[in-house]
């Protein structure tokens, strides 16, 4: 009997303990959903009265949130394409050419992938005020490009290496040059890479703070993320409801880009590549 | 690998660019944006460099003095202790115990409720940080959720962000990064071969004894990148911290890199700022030579 009951317990333990860890990282989450959709939301989780839609239609209607929003997503997108394009360029010799150095700069790149960006920003500061791109919404694309290019290039070589050498042989014996080779054969062998660097890249600047605060100056030119900041400040204390919304618009498309981004890691979750801080 | 084709001649043809000129584009954006930056921040941190005043319109070598007034300001012990505070609490034992804790007990349970933790742990994840700041903001608030529970069995309101600013921010740190340690102990643990295991049940091992002689041997590589990189993910947070308690009550939660922060644009002292700057980066440095020699492993 006694036997039995610890085996019991045995069972249902773990199941206890994660329901537990689950409860608690639902709760804070629950706020922020359910307070997006009441009317008179409070700080505090509760039952709302009735469910509405007006947080958001406020928060959607206003152009100064569809602006932020826009910028958001020039930033995240410009900075996209430019390092699957940078990337995908870089990597093709470091896959496929025999280079003295290449090992070196492998681990180099590895190596500047996992430096805080944090540390750096006093400088990169400075020097934007000195090469005028200081409170310009360009010049925070091309920081976020560079801060991105380790990982990216890390990613896709090691993309590129999966893909084998001889369809591409057979493309240049078809008279195709390098770069036909490489857009109309390695690229579309590679679409699940390209895919998962891209969502990377754009998740990382879509959620950032940090840099664009430093980077920007005129409210005019916020992203979506220095808004939400902003509200937060100002209005924070009274209108949890439309700040709620805000944020569940804010966080979709991270969410919806991680979900893609599980349909083309058919590897699972290693530790091969690295993670930026 | 590839075997011997009539077309062998052909496939010896090199493209024919110079490696430099694919990687020149890489090269200079990172080095321009990247690279530089990095030595400016050496440079910089023994420079009077300012935003205002005289500082500004001339910069000069000023030597170690920016170091010599970092030793002595009472607030970088503070910010340092905090960092290490926020750093062990949050990252090395919270994130990664209770990631293994989550990857661990999921092993071999129901599929739709591994499924559901692990969504909603996941969630906390991929949610945006200043989001999270708001979310863990509103549960830790007077008014907030964790005080409407509390109260709802009758215990007193706590001022979570006045009385314990650390460990609001800890946690929230936990909620926000555990994720990413779940999904690597989760992918860690399915590589122990379950032979192993089953042996050494037939053998009549104890499950503690299983655990510490088998499973922990087995992914100590994991373990060991692992922390690496979530420390120095948790190194450089700043927007969680700076919008959940600003840094304070006080100097309470001023981390480096918020104190950096308020030295080099609260302040305007930029050159004390990049000292600043670079003890975080020769922190990272350190950390990132650690973790390339536990990948190479």
């Amino acid at each position: 009997m006694n036997a039995k009951q610890r085996k019991l317990v045995y069972r249902i333990l773990p199941y206890a303990i994660l329901a537990g860890i689950g409860i608690c990282f639902l709760l804070p989450l629950l706020w922020v959903l359910v307070a997006s959709v009441d009317p008179n939301a409070m700080q505090s989780l509760k039952m709302p009265s009735r469910i509405t839609g007006a947080n958001y239609a406020e928060v959607i209607t206003s152009s100064e949130n569809q602006r932020a929003f826009l910028i958001g997503l020039i930033m995240s997108l410009g900075q996209a394409v430019l390092v699957v394009l940078l990337a995908l360029l870089a990597a093709y010799p470091l896959s496929r050419y025999q280079m003295k150095y290449k090992k070196p700069f492998m681990l180099t790149i590895l190596f500047m992938t996992s430096l805080p960006i944090t540390a750096v920003m006093v400088p990169v500061y400075q020097l934007f005020l000195g090469l005028k791109l200081y409170d310009n919404i360009f010049g925070v694309i091309l920081f976020y490009v560079a801060s991105s290019m380790p990982y990216g290039i890390w990613m896709m070589k090691n993309f590129m290496d999966s893909v084998p050498n001889d369809l591409e042989e057979a493309a240049w014996v078809d008279g195709a040059s390098v770069f036909t080779g490489i857009r109309k054969v390695v690229a579309p062998l590679m679409v699940p890479g390209i895919c998962t660097v891209a969502i990377f890249t754009f998740s990382g600047s879509w959620g950032n703070f940090f840099v664009p605060y430093i980077l920007l100056q005129s409210p005019e030119k916020f992203p979506a993320s220095l808004k939400l900041y902003q509200f937060f400040g100002q209005y924070g204390m009274v209108e949890y409801g439309s700040l709620a919304a805000f944020s569940v618009l804010y966080a979709i498309p991270a969410i919806i880009l991680y979900i893609l981004s599980q349909q083309f890691m058919s590897k699972g979750f290693g530790l091969q590549g690295g993670t930026k801080g | 690998m590839s075997s011997l084709t009539a077309n062998d001649a052909l496939n010896k043809r090199k493209p024919s660019y110079p490696w430099l000129f694919y990687l020149l584009p890489s090269i200079a954006i990172m080095l321009v944006f990247f690279i530089y930056p990095i030595l400016l921040t050496f440079y910089y941190s023994f420079t009077n460099l300012a935003l205002t005043g005289e500082a500004a319109r001339e910069l000069k070598f000023i030597g170690f003095e920016n170091y010599a007034r970092m030793f002595q300001d009472p607030t970088v012990r503070i910010s340092i202790w905090n960092t290490l505070v926020f750093l062990i609490g949050s990252a090395v034992i919270g994130q990664q115990v209770l990631g293994f804790l989550i990857a661990l007990l999921m092993k071999q349970r129901n599929r739709t409720f591994r499924r559901v933790i692990g969504t909603i742990v996941l969630a906390g994840w991929v949610t945006p940080e200043i989001v999270c700041a708001l979310c863990l903001y509103s549960f830790f608030g007077d008014e907030g959720t964790l005080n409407a529970i509390i109260g709802f069995f009758g215990f007193s309101e706590v001022t979570w962000l006045f009385t314990v600013p650390m460990l609001t921010i800890i946690l929230a740190n936990i909620w926000h990064g555990t994720a990413f340690s779940m999904l690597v102990f989760q992918a860690a643990l399915d590589d122990v071969p379950n032979e192993i295991e089953e042996a050494a049940v037939v053998d009549g091992a104890s499950k503690w004894k299983i655990f510490t002689s088998i499973i922990i041997p087995y992914i100590k590589g994991t373990i060991t990148t692992n922390m690496m990189l979530v420390t120095l993910q948790t190194l450089g947070v700043f927007g969680l911290i700076y919008a959940m308690t600003g840094g304070g009550p006080g100097n309470s939660t001023t981390t480096l890199p918020i104190f950096m922060y308020n030295q080099a644009f609260v302040n305007y002292q930029l050159g004390y700022g990049t000292a600043i700057s670079l003890l975080l980066l020769l922190i990272g440095i350190v950390l990132s030579l650690l973790y390339i020699r536990s990948m190479k492993e």
